[in-house]
């Protein structure tokens, strides 16, 4: 990397929206700690939770003031704009800011402005690596995002469940980071550069040379990481614990915002892995492909990270869709069940990864399923969060009865969780069809016909855990009658996303055009 | 104009849902407003399409990027289905008058299931046709867990799990048929005409039809259909028999058969004397046929025979599909409308007219209660249901009947002989059922005569007068005039022939 060529003034462009949370950040502490220590902690609840939304809003105007630039040292592009970074940017802001709407209506905590602050900080990474395009860069930007999950998932300092959650959490996560960085550097080894293109034209060209175990350590090492953050199965061992003690905004946030995040991360390193390359046929386990590079427009033969990258993720895939959903069926706790949930839907969603499309319809397909998978899991973690203030626990049985304690709440649960399990004409339908067009689209083979067919298969065994919550919520007679109130603003939440889902379930392409046009010049 | 039967009935869901709680009688009151206006729309819309063919209804765009459009689209068949679910959710609601626990949830349930096989039957698009499907099955779950009865929350959810696990098999043959035609569209003309290869029909057609079949209740996949009859309320197993099954039906002629026609071409080898899909289709209906009717004349439940004979009588529906000529399908339709006629009217005496008044619905108990003396009403009605049931000439059965056996025989003359089994045992359980619980021979002591003299059942009420009405005057209208049905399906089954099937 060139130092000299640095432009800082580029830079603060680029990162403005990264830099407007953090300044919303420490506007929240200080704000709290200054004048509003002796306030009541509803009152203090509110005023970090605004000072966080301002943040957000701040950060969505950066996102569109810093246009679609980027930020570049020398030849190396460290942060991408527009495209996917854009859409994912925009998400994670619209989507801290719904769950830090929920913090107004709970009392987990006595110190709103730190849950805010690293609130906006987790998501300031989450920003980072959403638009990055070089290796360290990535990483720091997923050690911002984790550590401040972690803490996120203690802050419930009365309860045992949270601070147990938590240190499992940095546990799988420290081991987790650790690989991550152990296969990066492997990868810097094989090509010497940082830069996610370099590194995959690099990778290509030592692997003809014979570093192809080397190779497939790293890739291993690399998916362990990123696998991990999106609760893929074999790396999910965190994801029930932690989804079950975190305070319920803080669920949502890691179940919504982190996600999306990574996801967005996958998505860049899945379009500069098929980018670079001109063209490739697979044939039997080897790619004949040839390389973008004016130099050599050579055909090599080999098996390069075109090949091996989509398999490993195949394996996650096809493991996360399986292992989520029998586990589901199972559970007792719903916050446990939306935990098994959410690793299913990430399965889903690395199927659309494994069939990549050199266009940007994969990309779209992806976004626009995590988008609205983590809209509605805030909804449900809110509908969570109420009740389990009500009845004490998130059992599914203390959803009973709940259209009669709640009705408004139990029509938000209806919806949501229909939307989850993809019936029409909800938006997660529509993410899933998006979703599965995108993956034949690219490919009409048997193995991926297959693999989608188990997909749907599986979103219809899926049916069945969420019927059970919404048995409990409108069949089974409840133990106690007395209404649940929840906090207006939060019912005016869950009602304004529960709409939503609705809404852009009937007009999909809304939420279409609005992504595709991210990507001015394409389509 | 037709259109307007599925806004009024989601519409009518969403003012149900919102009503407040305990306002039963405007709940029913709104309920029988809205669906009397969906029959009103239905036959004025049945009456405008008469000789007008395929006409296209709305045509916006939906989803522009990738080719998806809201398309609803009536012909001779559509009309005929239509007028049908106009029918039995008239005849439901008022079978449904003395619903008292959550009435206003009740009639939105059934209003937006009724919404959805609107939309099933009017639309014109693949992907619009299985969003309406979808949207049909959750209000069925609701429907039979809150107001059923016996082992209602299994009833339910096994029915929800079979639907879906069905409708999971349409979807895949839905994302395989739109990117194998190239992603342009979905709408079912374009996919028919996409030049689909043979080779991909001939998967595709299995799952799609199987898929569709299952709702169906075609064997070995009917197991849910029994248990969800018996366990549904009343209103909810008239809606199931008389028309959720037909949905299922409506999608194997319209999607399966119609847009995968050559998946019913010969294999061009033989296994265990099976030479295509059609074969395989063909001999799983005609084992639907006897199957479902001997397994009904086994029966010691009252509404179990009822269900189980839903089960035989769809195996005529997925026979005539499979002859594939013009009688045997025209026959097909005509069995959906018959039997969603007489099926709503048998489940209406059985779940409604007798089970609410006598508390039980096993044969061996009601046999002791001579039900034809005390409830002369019931006892009259059920002959005429069970006659028309049977098959006889002057009701719409006999008809429909009738012209799937012709063309079955057109096409294998062996599936007639064997389905005839199967209507020979009809009348046998039919029989079995009327004589067990209603005409007894057993005379009644005299402290009995005294205690049903002093223990008088419930009067019959103006709303079950008027739907027995409604539903006898149905079918008999078809039975002895039926060309007011076929009038319309004959064109609207030819074009689908010579677009389709060749």
């Amino acid at each position: 990397m060139n130092y000299a060529a640095l432009n800082y003034a580029a830079l603060f462009r680029a990162t403005l929206p990264e830099t407007a949370l953090e300044i919303a950040a420490v506007l929240v502490l200080f704000v709290d700690l200054a004048f509003l220590r002796r306030a009541t902690q509803k009152l203090r609840a509110a005023v970090a939770a605004w000072l966080g939304i301002a943040g957000c809003v701040a950060g969505i105007w950066a996102v569109y003031a810093a246009g679609w630039s980027g930020f570049s040292a020398g030849n190396d592009v460290l942060l991408a704009a527009g495209g996917s970074a854009g859409v994912a940017q925009v998400a994670i802001l619209v989507l801290t800011a719904l769950t830090l709407l929920l913090l107004i209506g709970s009392s987990f905590t006595r110190n709103p402005g730190e849950y805010v602050a690293v609130v906006l900080m987790a998501a300031a990474g989450g920003l980072l690596i959403a638009a990055a395009e070089d290796l360290l860069v990535i990483f720091i930007g997923l050690e911002l995002l984790s550590l401040g999950l972690y803490v996120l998932t203690a802050f419930a300092k009365s309860s045992g469940a949270s601070a147990e959650a938590s240190i499992k959490y940095y546990l799988f996560g420290g081991m987790s980071a650790a690989f991550l960085l152990f296969g990066f550097s492997l990868l810097y080894g094989l090509s010497g550069s940082t830069g996610l293109p370099r590194v995959v034209y690099g990778v290509d060209n030592a692997v003809f040379h014979g570093g192809v175990p080397l190779l497939l350590v790293a890739l291993v090492m690399v998916a362990a990481g990123l696998g991990f953050k999106v609760a893929a199965v074999p790396f999910h061992l965190w994801a029930p614990d932690a989804y079950e003690g975190a305070p319920a905004p803080a669920a949502a946030f890691i179940a919504s915002v982190s996600k999306v995040a990574s996801f967005a991360l996958l998505i860049s390193i899945s379009y500069v892995t098929l980018h670079f390359v001109e063209s490739f046929q697979v044939s039997h386990a080897y790619a004949t492909f040839k390389v973008y590079n004016p130099g050599e427009p050579q055909s090599h033969n080999t098996l390069g990270i075109v090949t091996v990258w989509p398999f490993i993720l195949m394996v996650l895939s096809v493991a996360s869709m399986v292992l989520g959903n029998l586990a589901a069926l199972a559970q007792t706790s719903v916050r446990r069940l939306l935990a098994y949930s959410a690793i299913a839907h990430a399965g889903y969603i690395l199927l659309g990864l494994v069939f990549f499309s050199r266009g940007p319809a994969s990309a779209q397909a992806i976004l626009y399923y995590i988008l609205t998978y983590g809209l509605t899991t805030i909804g449900a973690f809110g509908v969570v969060g109420v009740i389990e203030r009500a009845a004490g626990s998130d059992k599914l049985d203390s959803f009973a009865g709940l259209h009669k304690r709640a009705p408004a709440l139990a029509a938000v649960t209806l919806v949501l969780f229909l939307s989850l399990a993809g019936i029409p004409p909800l938006v997660g339908f529509w993410a899933k069809f998006n979703l599965f067009a995108a993956v034949l689209a690219v490919s009409r083979s048997p193995l991926s016909i297959g693999l989608v067919a188990l997909a749907i298969a599986f979103s219809a065994v899926s049916l069945y855990y969420y019927l059970q919550v919404l048995k409990r919520a409108y069949v089974l007679p409840a133990p106690d009658e007395t209404p649940i109130h929840a906090h207006p603003l939060t019912t005016l939440v869950l009602v304004a996303i529960a709409a939503a889902v609705v809404l852009m379930g009937c007009f999909p392409a809304l939420l279409q055009s609005w992504i595709a046009g991210f990507y001015p010049g394409l389509r | 104009m037709l259109a307007y039967v599925i806004y009024i009935s989601f519409a009518g869901a969403l003012v149900e849902a919102l009503l407040p709680r305990g306002k039963n009688t405007a709940a029913r009151w709104l309920a029988l407003a809205v669906a009397a206006a969906g029959l009103a729309l239905a036959v004025a819309g049945f009456a405008a399409g008469w000789n007008q063919g395929r006409e296209v209804i709305v045509d916006a765009a939906w989803v522009p990027a990738m080719g998806i459009h809201y398309l609803l689209v009536a012909d001779g068949i559509s009309r005929v289905l239509v007028l049908l679910t106009g029918i039995a959710s008239v005849a439901g609601i008022l079978f449904s008058w003395n619903v008292e626990l959550r009435a206003n949830q009740f009639f939105a349930f059934y209003l937006a299931l009724i919404g959805g096989v609107y939309g099933v039957f009017l639309s014109g698009d693949f992907f619009l046709l299985f969003v309406f499907y979808e949207i049909a099955i959750v209000p069925k779950y609701f429907l039979i867990a809150i107001w059923g009865s016996t082992r209602r929350e299994y009833g339910a959810m096994k029915l929800a799990l079979y639907s879906f696990a069905g409708s999971a098999m349409v979807l895949i043959g839905l994302l395989a048929a739109y990117v194998a035609s190239g992603s342009h569209s979905t709408a079912l003309a374009d996919l028919a005409h996409a030049g689909l290869p043979a080779s991909f029909q001939m998967w595709v057609f299995p799952l799609v039809f199987t898929g569709f079949a299952i709702l169906a209740g075609m064997w070995p996949f009917h197991t849910w259909a029994p248990t969800g009859h018996v366990a549904a309320p009343t209103a909810a197993s008239m809606l199931l028999a008389g028309v959720v099954m037909k949905l299922g039906a409506y999608g194997c002629l319209r999607v399966a058969i119609g847009v995968f026609p050559r998946g019913l071409d010969p294999w061009g080898f033989t296994f265990l004397g099976l030479g295509s899909w059609r074969g395989v289709f063909a001999l799983l209906a005609v084992i639907g046929i006897v199957y479902g009717a001997l397994v009904a004349l086994a029966q010691s439940d009252f509404k179990f025979v009822i269900g189980y004979s839903s089960v035989s009588h769809m195996g005529f529906v997925l026979l005539g599909l499979m002859a594939l000529n013009q009688i045997g399908l025209d026959g097909a339709v005509l069995q959906m409308f018959s039997h969603g006629v007489i099926a709503g009217l048998l489940f209406a005496i059985v779940g409604r007219i007798v089970y609410d008044r006598t508390h039980t619905r096993q044969l061996t108990e009601l046999e002791s209660m001579h039900l034809a003396r005390r409830l002369p009403f019931a006892a009259w009605a059920f002959v005429i249901a069970g006659v028309a049931s049977m098959g006889l000439p002057g009701f719409s059965g006999f008809v429909a009947e009738l012209q799937v056996l012709t063309g079955a025989w057109k096409a294998e003359p062996w599936w007639t002989i064997a389905a005839g089994v199967g209507i020979v045992v009809g009348v046998a359980y039919t029989w079995r059922a009327l004589q067990k619980a209603f005409f007894t021979d057993t005379i009644p002591a005299p402290h009995v005569l005294e205690y049903e003299h002093t223990h008088k059942l419930d009067p019959i009420t103006w709303p079950e007068r008027a739907g027995v009405a409604l539903l006898v005057l149905s079918t008999a209208v078809v039975g002895l005039y039926p060309r007011i049905l076929l009038d319309q399906i004959e064109p609207a089954v030819r074009a689908l022939l010579a677009g389709g099937v060749q």
